[in-house]
Parts: C-alpha cells; structure tokens; sequence
C-alpha cells in the first residue's frame, strides 16, 4: 500500500531556496546589485575628484589647439592643429608601424617556421636557436635595445653608414630615396588596377576550364605576365615618368629623399623579430598537424612534389596556422603601444602621453584610447569567428 | 661436401656511414643544402667568433671602475659588477639585503619538497606557499612590524621587484581566470555575459594602456584622499589583465573534457563547486598546463613594462643606471646582462612546462 501511495503522489517540491532556477535568479540579481553599486560608486567618485580638481568632462578639449609639435606626421600637422588631430596624427602613426611589422613579421616567421622543419640540420639549429632565443626576451628589452644601444650610438649624418650611394644611415635615420611622380603616372596605376582585374577574370575562367574539360592553364604565369607586364609596358610608353628624389649629405644634416627615423626603424625591427618567433612557431605547428599519410595519399595520386604541397598540404597547414597568425597580428598591434618608451609618435605615446598630461582629460583621453585598440581587436576576433566557422572540417 | 659458407658482409659505402654520410645526409643533400649549409656555416664564422670574444675572451671582469676596462676590446662586465647590488635590490638599504634574501631563501627552500616524488602532502604545501607565504614575504619587505624598520615601496626595484610583480600576478591572475573561465561557461545569462565582456575588454587593450589607466584614472575612481600605492596599482592592473588571458586558456581545458564527466558528476549527486573542484578543473587544468605557463612566460616579460609607469624593474634600473656620467656607453652590457636573466627565467619555465606535460599526460588526451 505504501508503495503504491508513493508512485500516485507528487514528489515533495523542494523549498523555494533549494530551486535552480530561484537560485540563479538569485545570484545575478545580487551580481547586477554588486557592479552597480561599484559602478556607481565610481562614477561618483570620478565625479567628486574631477570637480575638486577642477577637470572638466566632456570632449571639449578636441578643438582646442595642442602647442606642441610631433616628432612624425603621416599627415600635416603642426602646433596651431588641435587634439583632435593628435589623436588621428598618432592613430596613423599605430597603423602605419602595425602594418610595416605585419609585414615583416610574416616574412620572418613563415621563413624561420620552415627552417625549423628543414632537414638540413644547421639551417634547422640557426632557426631553433633565433626561436629560442628572441621569444624569450622581453619585447620591451628589445625595442631599448636596439634604439639606445644600435641606432642612437651610431655616428652623425657627416660620418653616414653609405650603402651604394643611395641609403645613408646615421643616428638620425635612415635615408632613402624618395620617387617622385610626375605627369602621367596615373596611367600606370589604372594600368595596374586593370591587369589585378584581368588576372583575377583569367584565373576564373582557367578554373571554369579545368572544372568543364580538365585542360589545366597556366594561372600563375599568365597573371604574373599581366601584374608586371602591363603597368611596365604603360610606364615605358608613357617615357618613364617618375624619378628619385636621392638624399645628399648637406653641411649639418641630410636633404631631399625620404627618411626612417630610428625610432620607428628600432620598433619595426624589434616588433618583426620578436612576433616573428611566434609566427615561425605557429607555421612550424600548423605543418606538423598535417598527417604524413596525406602527402602520401597525394603521391600514390600520382601528384608531384609541387602541387602536393600547393594542394594537399598547405590549404590543410592553413587551417591551424591562419587562426594563430591573426591572433600573433593582434598582438603585434598592441605591442606597437610600446612605441611610447622610445619616443616613436603612436597613439599611446601622442595621444595617452602628451595630450593626456596637457589637458588632464585622464578618462576620456584613456576611454578613446582603449577603444581603438578594442575596435581593432574586436573586429578582427569577428573575422576570425567568421572564419573558423568556414573552414572548419565537416565529419561524417 | 662443402659446407657453404655465406661470404660476408661488405662494408657500407664510406659516403653512407659515419661522419662523412652524416655530412652528406643532413648537409649537403642536395645542391640547394649544400649552398644554404655553407652560406650558414659563413654567418656562423662571421658572427660567433666575434660575439664569443666580445663576451669572454677580450671583457673586462675585475676592477671597480671605468678605468679598468680603458684598454679591453671586449665587454666591461665591470659595470654589471659594480652595480650588482642595485640590480638585484633596487633601492632597498643595504644593511636590510638579507630580508630579500631571506624571502626567495625561504621560498627555493619550501618549493624543494614540491620536486620530491615521495612527498606526501603536496597539496598542503603548495597551499602554503600560494596562501601564508605572500604574507610573510610582504612582512619581509615593507616591515614594519617585529622590529623590522620600514621600507618604501618606492625603494623596492630591480630584480626583486620584478620576481615579486611576477609572483604576485601570477597567484593573483590563476584563481581570478579559473572564475571568469567558469562565469564563461555558465548558464547564467547575466554571469556569463559579465564575464564575456570582462574578459573580452582585458584581452583587447595593450597592458601599457592598463598601466596608464591603473596610474592615472585610479586615484580619480576613488575617494577622495585615499592613496593608493604606486605599486599596487601597477599589480592591481597587471592581475587583472593577465587573468583575463588565464581565463582563455582555462576555458580551453574545460572545453576539452567530456561531457560525460559533467553528467557523471551530476549523476554523483555532486554540487556545482563540488563537481568542478574534484571532477573537472583537475581534469581540465591539467591539460592546459603547457598554456597556463605560457600565460606565465608572458606575464614575467610584461612586468618590464612598469618601467613606462616610473617603477624600477629589473630592466628600469639598469637604464637609469646608463644614465650614470661614471658609466656612459656601456649599455650593450647592461642590457645584455638583463636579456640574459629574462632568458635563463623564461626558457627554463618552458622547458618545465614541456617536462611537466610529459609527467602528467595520463594517455587519455589526444
């Protein structure tokens, strides 16, 4: 009997505070109550310090006028500019570094990655040893290095390192020459846009080709051909316009061509070799997680050494190595922020630095510089979101 | 009848074997290898050698001032020497050295059992060492208190101060990161979102902007009057961004157990913290170890950047110490003496890391 009562009636409920789902509810309130509170209090506080400081709120201070000039300006930009345009003069500054030590970071990364795997055993030890030795030292201690202990102690513009007469190093820089456009150079860049256009157009229908009658067609040479081939040929129709504007060593400094300032060369340099060990590793990983037995499914195909690799193996690699770059990319570009301790104009050290301590905006001027930063990654954690979902492997 | 006789072996080609085939075989395989072998044995002469002579046959080791490196090609270690002290005490009073030394004394002597097999409560120890100790050590420096004099934060520097900004983010940053990973994770909307953003914020700024932010803007978001430490603010932000980065990783190991731990967790009639603590975090932050050093490794060459925020690490005191008119250019030295502790600390935390793995990898993760 006693059974059968337990079947028929309801299982006792719990108590109200024993509930999962009361508790929950519970928890987050008191969460929500908890950051309101400490926001709350912090924004009173802000408040209280800002008015007994007498800072003014609000982002008034951009159409002010700065006073003081910049080291570096992608743009025109002197005293009688505003804040506002400290901030996009070092924004530039940022982006201009960023995308330079991408660049470069790359290079060295996919260059040393392969190394490490190369079965010629010096050439693997060297890039082993650069791996070992490089992203284990503070990339801080890197940046001062090479600004305060290589590019700073080099000698005046009179006693310039001269490399075929047409790069100087001194302690001022590295000078180049500078291309100057003249009538008619236009032609060759719309010259260009339209061969990029065509190449694409030709490899899409090599493609369509091959996927109709198998007939392979010589992609990569014939968009090479019309990349090179066609600006060139409109540059010597047109009489060559451009020329070089070459640097000359005056009596104190240099004149004409265009320069490198140390500081952007120490940071470049240092940005490059120190996220280029984390590239190289993440190449070397991404090879590696590739089974053999794919390379050898692609020979028994009877694939050769080439397209095996162009094919089989590198569309695979890219799959691990495509998400660590971005993420290495992303580091570099907050890394760039470093600038600040060698003097190099970027965001941080204009914007965070000089126009923070003239105005004392402390809030606004951190807020949009995090933010920045924050767009930057955000977007590109977007992207790789994206990403992934695309490429990721469909199983059975 | 004749017994047959095998007739024996001819020895390998002399190419093959030995040093010669090892030459050929992993050299000069082809001719590609064979220029890329001699273009690196050329680098290799050309800048070994040098370096090898810069750094030890040509320096300068004894004497105790710039005169005495006058005449050497090589390096003027003379100046690490004479300033030894500073690098590795900062400003601290000199007749108060032996509380430093006391401090990493007493914690090289507690972590020692931890590296024993036959160690039994290694739990207990390693709670002291994450719990206790930090007191102690805190005692040790600022004093105050047992007839310690005091001592400012502010004199605190060089290596010490970055040891001690390495060891605070790092017990700070593990628990903080295994909470936001566990927030993450959770069923709760509002928990979870509070710690999507959180961790998102953090991992989506530079750490100098933290800094900047943890100098400037902290003193403003609190009452007015309360003042904050120099250092403990550079702490507060390097904890806080550094367990955002822990977070991620944890949260990969979680991710990566099975779900049917969960559900046997539950089936167990475990709590949630029950479950976690015994079942899953055990699991799961064994195998993130590899990632949860990194974080570490990163963590110890981010301290250098108190130095942008006027604290004196390690790499803040050897600059200031090329400022000395005594020492005028010899900071090749100072920061290759400084790359060379960054390197020693970093490179042996990774190879622990790699050891580890192998100690703990039970079979069962692929």
């Amino acid at each position: 009997m006693a059974d059968e009562q337990r079947g028929v009636s309801e299982p006792a409920k719990p108590a109200l505070w024993r509930r999962p789902a009361v508790r929950s509810l519970f928890f987050q309130l008191l969460l929500i109550a908890g950051i309101g509170f400490f926001g709350y209090t912090i924004f009173q506080n802000t408040l209280h310090n800002m008015q007994q400081r007498g800072i003014s709120t609000g982002f008034g201070f951009l159409n002010s006028e700065a006073g003081f000039g910049i080291l570096m300006t992608l743009i025109p930009f002197d005293e009688t500019y505003t804040y506002g345009r400290t901030f996009l003069v070092g924004l530039l500054n940022t982006l201009l570094v960023a995308s330079l030590g991408i660049i470069f970071a790359t290079i060295i990364g996919f260059i040393m990655g392969v190394s490490r795997l190369s079965r010629n055993w010096i050439i693997s030890r060297l890039a082993t040893v650069y791996i070992e030795v490089f992203r284990n030292i503070p990339l801080l201690l890197q940046i001062m290095f090479w600004y305060f202990a290589v590019l700073r102690p080099l000698p005046g513009p009179r006693q310039s390192m001269i490399f075929n007469d047409t790069l100087f190093l001194n302690n001022r820089g590295l000078y180049m020459p500078s291309p100057i456009y003249e009538q008619g150079f236009w032609l060759v860049v719309v010259a260009l846009l339209v061969a990029i256009v065509a190449a694409v157009l030709v490899a899409r229908w090599a493609h369509k080709r091959q996927e109709a009658t198998g007939q392979p067609f010589h992609t990569v040479y014939a968009a090479i051909g019309l990349v090179l081939g066609l600006p060139l040929l409109t540059f010597l129709m047109m009489g060559s316009p451009l020329s070089w504007d070459m640097p000359v060593l005056q009596r104190f400094n240099m004149g004409g061509g265009m320069v490198v300032i140390p500081e952007l060369a120490a940071l470049l340099v240092a940005l490059s070799i120190y996220t280029g060990t984390f590239i190289a590793e993440a190449v070397r990983s991404g090879i590696l997680a590739v089974s053999h037995g794919q390379t050898e499914a692609a020979h028994a195909l009877g694939l050769r050494p080439g397209p095996t690799l162009r094919l089989v193996i590198i569309p695979q690699a890219l799959r691990v190595i495509i998400p660590q770059l971005t993420s290495q990319y992303l580091n570099l570009t907050k890394n760039s922020s470093l600038a600040t301790a060698i003097g190099y104009p970027d965001l941080v050290a204009v914007f965070a630095g000089t126009t923070l301590n003239q105005t004392g905006q402390a809030v606004e001027v951190i807020a949009m510089t995090m933010a920045v930063y924050l767009a930057i990654s955000l977007s590109i954690s977007l992207f790789m979101n994206w990403y992934n979902k695309r490429i990721q492997l469909v199983e059975r | 009848m004749s017994v047959h006789t095998p007739h024996p072996d001819m020895p390998p080609p002399i190419l093959n074997v030995g040093v010669l085939g090892w030459l050929r075989s992993n050299l000069f395989s082809s001719p590609l290898h064979s220029a890329l072998s001699l273009f690196a044995i050329y680098l290799l002469y050309l800048t070994v050698p040098p370096m090898i002579s810069w750094v030890f046959l040509e320096a300068t080791w004894v004497g105790d001032s710039r005169e005495a490196c006058a005449g050497g090609g090589g390096a003027c270690w003379v100046f690490v020497k004479v300033r030894i002290n500073q690098f590795m005490y900062g400003f601290f009073p000199e007749s108060e050295y032996w509380r430093i030394n006391l401090a990493f004394g007493l914690l090289i002597v507690l972590a020692i059992p931890l590296f024993i097999k036959r160690f039994q409560s290694k739990g207990k120890l390693a709670i002291f060492i994450l719990v206790v100790y930090p007191i102690i050590t805190f005692q040790l420096f600022s004093g105050g208190n047992f007839g310690l004099t005091h001592v400012e934060t502010s004199r605190w520097g060089g290596l010490s101060l970055t040891l001690i900004l390495a060891g605070v983010g790092i017990v700070a940053s593990l628990p903080l990161g295994i909470v936001l990973a566990l927030g993450r994770r959770s069923k709760m909307p509002i928990v979870k979102s509070v710690s999507v953003v959180f961790i998102e914020f953090w991992r989506g700024v530079p750490l100098i902007t933290v800094l900047f932010m943890s100098s400037v803007m902290l003193p403003l978001f609190l009452p007015e009057g309360t003042n904050f430490d120099k250092l403990l603010r550079a702490m507060i932000g390097i904890a806080l961004f550094q367990s955002a980065y822990m977070a991620e990783v944890v949260r990969g190991g979680l991710a990566a157990i099975p779900k049917g731990q969960y559900e046997a967790a539950e089936a167990l009639g475990l709590s949630y913290w029950k479950s976690m603590g015994l079942i899953i975090l055990p699991q799961a932050l064994k195998l993130v170890i590899p990632g949860i050093v990194n974080t570490f490794i990163a963590l110890f060459k981010d301290t250098t950047l108190v130095l942008i925020i006027g604290l004196f690490d390690l790499l803040a005191i050897i600059q200031q110490a090329f400022a000395d008119p005594d020492w005028l250019g010899y900071s090749i030295e100072g920061y290759v003496f400084a790359a060379s502790i960054f390197w020693v600390f970093c490179f042996s935390m990774s190879r622990y890391s790699m050891s580890l793995e192998k100690k703990l990898h039970t079979g069962h993760a692929r």
